[in-house]
């Protein structure tokens, strides 16, 4: 038999995770506001400006206005604020 | 709504953020350099990962019921144990591969006699907290001890004398493992007495594998990075597209003593019997040449105009070249880089159509912020500056074999003392 050899493990200490109850869901769509949220990478805005007419086409009664935070990667408590006061929803995207 | 490459990430960051049940949709990647034709495709298309229709997942996240596990979130504890389960070496150096604790190189292991001997290269203690890393601005933080520090340059190959500045590094905040799709590394430049006194060489082969402790200290940030942040996983905690050679190990000294300049430390306002350690995020494209010969500003220039304009250039130049500058009026650092700030140009209209400009630019520009509201309104063929002065870095370093230089992409972003972690 091979002699056992005792190491240190490597890695770091992770933070607790606490959980985080979701937003209440809606039981319609019709005559709510979602706010589509341009997360700001390349290109995205054009994809939310087709997701926008989807929605004009395809559901018109929802009221969809596209909303982008001021900063990447910054979590931008204005945006957020104008949600919660005049939204229903939102969607938020895309990626690369 | 994510791009489906995304998809193993963007489960375990939500599961980490305490809600493993977030509704998310998927399109296929990519968006970037799609039509909005294609786009639209995309949207009244398949979601790849569910391969339902997109819509119908987009419809089901703002409208399903939420049952008790969604009311709740998840909480839950997290540990790492001090020591994993002993075995034999064999078996021990498989296990740290397959976890992906390693570089995929063998690893030293890290006994407990090793890493105590480590811990001795330091006056902090063992369970002195020395900071927080992630791998990307939107995962959670990650918190270790010097001993956590010292696991990883044991297993680096790293001798204690070399401590301070792996502690140091590992201080700064700054990850060696970014997990950016760009596949950023790190390039760390090591300035003051300490140089000296651990024999890091600037001299010869100064980028490559000659120098004991050039080598390992750059591999311990690599290491501890990935191990202390909670990993660099592809496809989990590391995304980037091609990687980067420069993230085994990038750690150079600047020959102070041999170059005509201010050393970079003191430009940043340390003192030269500082020992400090500044650390560059980039390492993403690589220009080189010689001289300065008499057709230098055309070859600069030319390099200049090549670069990717989001991530600015930090030069390394063997010590003939700095010289060779002296002698053409550059008596400064500070010269040099105005010049290249000056003539680091493109046309308004290339600047813009690069996807990282646009998603980190962009906002700045439209909200107002120089210097980019100004580029932001230049006419397309309009030929702008693209870097500020402050963002360009020169350090002399090399053997002085040949008048060469380096250009590597380097933003700084951090100049750290190392005397703190003695």
């Amino acid at each position: 038999m091979s002699q056992q050899t005792t190491v240190h493990d490597p890695r770091g200490y992770p933070p607790k995770v606490v959980g985080k109850r979701l937003a209440p869901r809606l039981s319609t769509l019709d005559g709510k506001t979602i706010y589509l949220v341009d997360c700001l990478f390349d290109n995205t805005d054009v994809f939310m400006e087709q997701l926008r007419q989807w929605f004009v086409e395809r559901l018109p009664a929802v009221s969809v206005r596209t909303i982008r935070p001021k900063e990447t990667w910054s979590d931008d408590a204005e945006m957020r604020a104008a949600i919660a006061a005049d939204g229903d929803g939102a969607i938020l995207g895309v990626g690369l | 709504m994510h791009t489906h490459v995304f998809q193993r990430l963007c489960k375990a960051t939500a599961l980490s953020m305490g809600m493993p049940r977030l509704r998310q949709a998927y399109v296929p990647q990519p968006v970037v350099d799609r039509s909005a034709a294609d786009l639209r495709g995309y949207i009244e298309g398949q979601d790849p990962v569910s391969k339902q229709p997109f819509m119908q997942e987009v419809l089901n996240g703002l409208l399903s019921p939420l049952d008790e596990a969604d009311l709740q979130g998840l909480t839950f504890e997290r540990t790492t144990p001090r020591l994993v389960e002993p075995d034999s070496e064999d078996n021990l150096q498989r296990l740290f591969e397959e976890n992906h604790w390693t570089d995929m190189l063998p690893i030293v292991l890290p006994t407990e006699a090793r890493v105590e001997a480590m811990l001795k290269g330091t006056s902090h203690a063992a369970d002195t907290i020395v900071g927080r890393l992630r791998p990307t601005a939107f995962r959670e933080f990650w918190e270790f001890t010097v001993e956590k520090v010292a696991v990883n340059a044991v297993m680096a190959g790293a001798r204690p004398e070399y401590f301070p500045v792996i502690l140091a590094l590992a201080s700064s905040g700054i990850s060696a493992r970014s997990s950016s799709t760009n596949s950023f590394a790190t390039i760390t430049l090591v300035n003051g007495p300490i140089r000296n006194e651990i024999a890091m060489s600037s001299g010869i082969g100064v980028m490559g594998p000659y120098n004991h402790a050039n080598a390992t200290i750059g591999r311990a940030f690599g290491l501890l990075s990935q191990n202390l942040q909670g990993g660099s996983v592809p496809d989990d905690t590391y995304m980037g597209s091609l990687g980067n050679w420069y993230a085994y190990t990038a750690v150079l000294p600047e020959a102070e003593e041999r170059s005509p300049w201010q050393p970079l430390h003191v430009q940043k306002g340390f003192k030269p019997t500082d020992s400090v350690a500044s650390i560059f995020f980039g390492g993403w494209y690589t220009h080189a040449g010689y001289g300065p010969r008499a057709t230098w500003q055309e070859k600069m220039r030319r390099s200049l105009a090549a670069v990717e304009q989001y991530s600015p250039p930090l030069f390394v130049m063997d010590p003939i070249v700095a010289r060779g500058f002296v002698d053409l009026g550059f008596d400064t650092k500070e010269k040099l880089i105005a010049w290249c700030a000056d003539n680091a140009l493109m046309t308004a209209r290339e600047y813009w159509d690069n996807q990282w400009i646009q998603y980190l630019m962009r906002p700045r520009a439209v909200a107002g912020v120089e210097p980019y509201a100004s580029r932001f309104t230049a006419k397309p063929d309009e030929v702008i500056k693209i870097f500020e002065p402050s963002e360009i870095n020169i350090v002399v370093a090399g053997g002085e074999t040949q008048g060469a230089w380096k250009m590597i992409s380097g933003s700084l972003r951090a100049t750290v003392s190392i005397d703190a972690w003695r």
